[in-house]
């Protein structure tokens, strides 16, 4: 009989091909996803005089830099134009199937590899980037690494690792309407920190999560690393096993029906044991925003900036001291008196079909009081959108529709919030300069920037879905 | 890549706390090769205004702690996006090594593979180096990774470092030649692996 494991010993007992005295195991890398930003990857793979190892394991997406209007003609940004050049010559000639600029199944990566079917339980998944945690959602064991890694995997498909530790986080409780899978990551990381889940996988259970779609489970997972997490973890359930069920890269037929059998498997044992335990109750989480720097500077929409007058830790006082005059918010002052400039919602955390008929659900038949960009996850999620008519609620609110990229999230495709802009943005980092130089950002629910588009300053969804089908 | 055994130079204190790497190397840099010179945008929107001008009071700027190797840094250094160009940033400009209370994970992976020594000391300690250095600039410390101690003139500190990423740095070993190493036990798990679970392989789209 041997001992209980948790799923994440599961997942690298699975992938572990040899471990070190050390502690360091070597591990199968089941799948990797590259992008524009792996370049520098590519180019020591080169300097070695090396070439890809399993370039059928290997997928390539234009996400970061892509340009999010006017894809019909050239890309006008010579920099950028370079940027999406060179991954298109890296991924030919390392013989990587790729979904580029004008594939019709383009879009972000995180969003791209669940609908394709590339991501699936049970398997080890790597990108150069720090939201790969969101594969997580299917019970995979899923990082973001660095380019010497990127690079490591391209010639060789296995990494070196040190075992994460394990952290359970139970979210018991219904969460009531109009809260969403973003205000449970919310709270999560104001609760733990944004480094309280350093040096571990995070293994999320509980009604309230067993009660989420893929796409709430994939925001979720996304904001792991927000909390500083080395990935985020949801065991396989039927709620997968559907929405995996006939999409292009899962197996088929029998095939599939065998692999639901094994993927059933992949569940913590009842008696496992974590490392950290930490419980929530969904029922009292209210609609989040953050107000400060960090993804950890969150708290409910009826709630006041903190004041560091109150704060008897000198260095917390300079922290909320700077992190205030940074965003330009008096101390004390009430969240939902802070005016918005523009609102944002796209990017890897929350711009799923689900994520963009929360927010038309409330733009329906209103109109937004300030400019905002709506960037599907996905080529694919654009043209669902559009079947269901969302993207007209969006532009009859005033916000425009574009194509699918990382965009406004990063700003390095030029979608940038202006020097001083305050903007409402369904996206997961707050950082100082995040969204372009000088930016000031609120990260909240998609529903929530819905809100703030509508009454012009950060607003409580509740009473706008009154009478309204969410 | 270059070992890492001993290091005695001057610390920069910048204890500041969740510099993530966004801080450490803004996304529009991202987009240079490292041969344009990584080092010389460094920290870049902390040490100019929004005129490019320098912040007098950022100490990378000040004269006293031009030609640090060491950086003292707060709490959840390196946290945030996996860019290895912020390693890449920090490294070019001359650090060898950052001590502070925590780090990012993938921060300190992508630091070890360049040969950067992320040491990881208590909030009280490294504020305790930070005033020490402060107090005499121009004096260097000493960081020991063999015996995982830092020498500040007559204090001794203890450090933490993962056994791992110590056994890289001091040995200077390249991962892609150790895993060449073990070529025949990988193509071995490739074979069990995929023939024991088909489906972790793409079907035909």
């Amino acid at each position: 009989m041997s001992a209980s494991l948790t799923l994440i010993d599961k997942l690298w007992r699975m992938h572990e091909i040899v471990r070190r005295e050390d502690g360091a195991s070597l591990l199968w890398v089941d799948r990797h996803y590259v992008h524009e930003g792996s370049f520098h990857a590519f180019s020591q793979m080169k300097a070695r005089d090396r070439t890809i190892a399993e370039p059928e394991l290997t997928f390539g997406v234009a996400d970061h830099y892509v340009p999010t209007r006017g894809r019909s003609g050239p890309i006008a940004n010579p920099e950028i134009a370079a940027m999406v050049r060179n991954f298109e010559a890296n991924v030919a000639e390392s013989h990587i199937v790729a979904f580029g600029l004008r594939d019709p199944r383009q879009g972000i990566v995180h969003v791209v590899g669940p609908e394709q079917g590339l991501t699936l339980p049970g398997l080890l998944i790597v990108c150069g980037d720090s939201h790969t945690s969101t594969h997580g959602a299917f019970g995979a064991y899923a990082f973001g690494i660095g380019a010497s890694e990127v690079a490591h995997v391209l010639m060789t498909q296995t990494l070196w690792q040190k075992k994460p530790k394990r952290m359970h986080i139970v979210v018991d409780g219904t969460a009531a309407a109009g809260i969403g899978a973003k205000d449970i990551a919310l709270a999560i990381i104001a609760h733990v920190g944004a480094d309280g889940a350093q040096g571990h996988a995070i293994e999320f259970a509980g009604g309230a999560i067993r009660a989420l779609s893929m796409e709430g489970r994939m925001t979720l997972c996304n904001m792991s690393i927000e909390a500083g997490g080395r990935c985020g973890l949801i065991a396989p359930d039927a709620t997968t096993f559907t929405y995996l069920k006939e999409r292009p890269y899962t197996p088929k037929g029998n095939d599939f029906d065998r692999a639901v059998e094994a993927w059933s498997a992949l569940a913590s044992d009842p008696d496992a044991t974590f490392d950290r335990e930490v419980t929530l109750n969904a029922d009292i989480i209210a609609p989040i925003v953050t107000w400060g720097t960090t993804p950890d500077d969150a708290l409910p929409i009826d709630g006041y900036a903190p004041d560091p007058a109150r704060e008897a830790n000198p260095v917390r006082a300079k922290y909320l001291r700077d992190a205030l005059e940074y965003m330009a918010i008096a101390p004390g002052k009430k969240l939902t008196e802070i005016t918005i400039d523009r609102v944002f919602i796209g990017s890897c955390t929350n711009s799923r079909i689900e994520d963009l008929r929360a927010a038309a659900a409330v733009l329906a038949g209103r109109a937004s009081k300030v400019p905002g960009l709506v960037s599907p996850g996905s080529s694919m999620v654009k043209r669902q959108a559009e079947e269901e008519g969302l993207d007209r609620i969006f532009r009859n609110s005033g916000l425009e529709w574009a194509e699918s990229g990382c965009s406004m999230c990063v700003g390095i495709n030029g979608d940038m919030v202006l020097p001083g802009e305050r903007c409402a943005s369904t996206t997961n980092r707050n950082f100082r300069g995040r969204q372009g130089p000088g930016a000031r950002t609120h990260l909240m629910s998609p529903a929530m920037v819905a809100a703030a588009a509508v009454s012009g300053h950060l607003a409580d969804v509740r009473p706008l879905l009154a009478g309204r089908k969410t | 890549m270059e070992k890492f055994v001993e290091l005695s130079a001057k610390a920069c204190p910048l204890l500041l706390s969740n510099l993530n790497t966004d801080q450490i190397l803004p996304a529009r840099y991202l987009k240079w090769p490292r041969s344009k010179g990584l080092g010389a945008v460094l920290f870049q929107d902390l040490r100019f205004d929004g005129d490019g001008h320098e912040r007098e009071d950022f100490p990378l700027n000040q004269s006293r702690w031009q030609g640090a190797k060491i950086l003292l840094a707060g709490r959840n250094f390196g946290g945030g996006s996996s860019r290895e160009a912020a390693v890449y940033s920090l490294y070019d400009y001359g650090f060898r090594c950052v001590i502070a209370p925590s780090f990012g994970d993938i921060f300190a992976q992508n630091a070890v593979k360049n040969g950067l020594l992320t040491a990881v000391v208590s909030e009280t300690d490294v504020a305790d180096l930070a005033a020490a250095v402060s107090s005499d600039p121009g004096r260097p410390i000493n960081v020991d990774l063999v015996q995982q101690v830092i020498v500040c003139g007559n204090r001794t500190y203890a450090f933490d470092v993962d056994p791992v990423s110590r056994n890289q740095l001091i040995n200077g070993w390249d991962d892609v030649d150790l895993t060449e190493s073990h070529r025949d036990r990988i193509a071995a798990f490739r074979t069990e692996h995929q023939v024991r679970r088909p489906w972790v392989m793409p079907a035909k789209a």
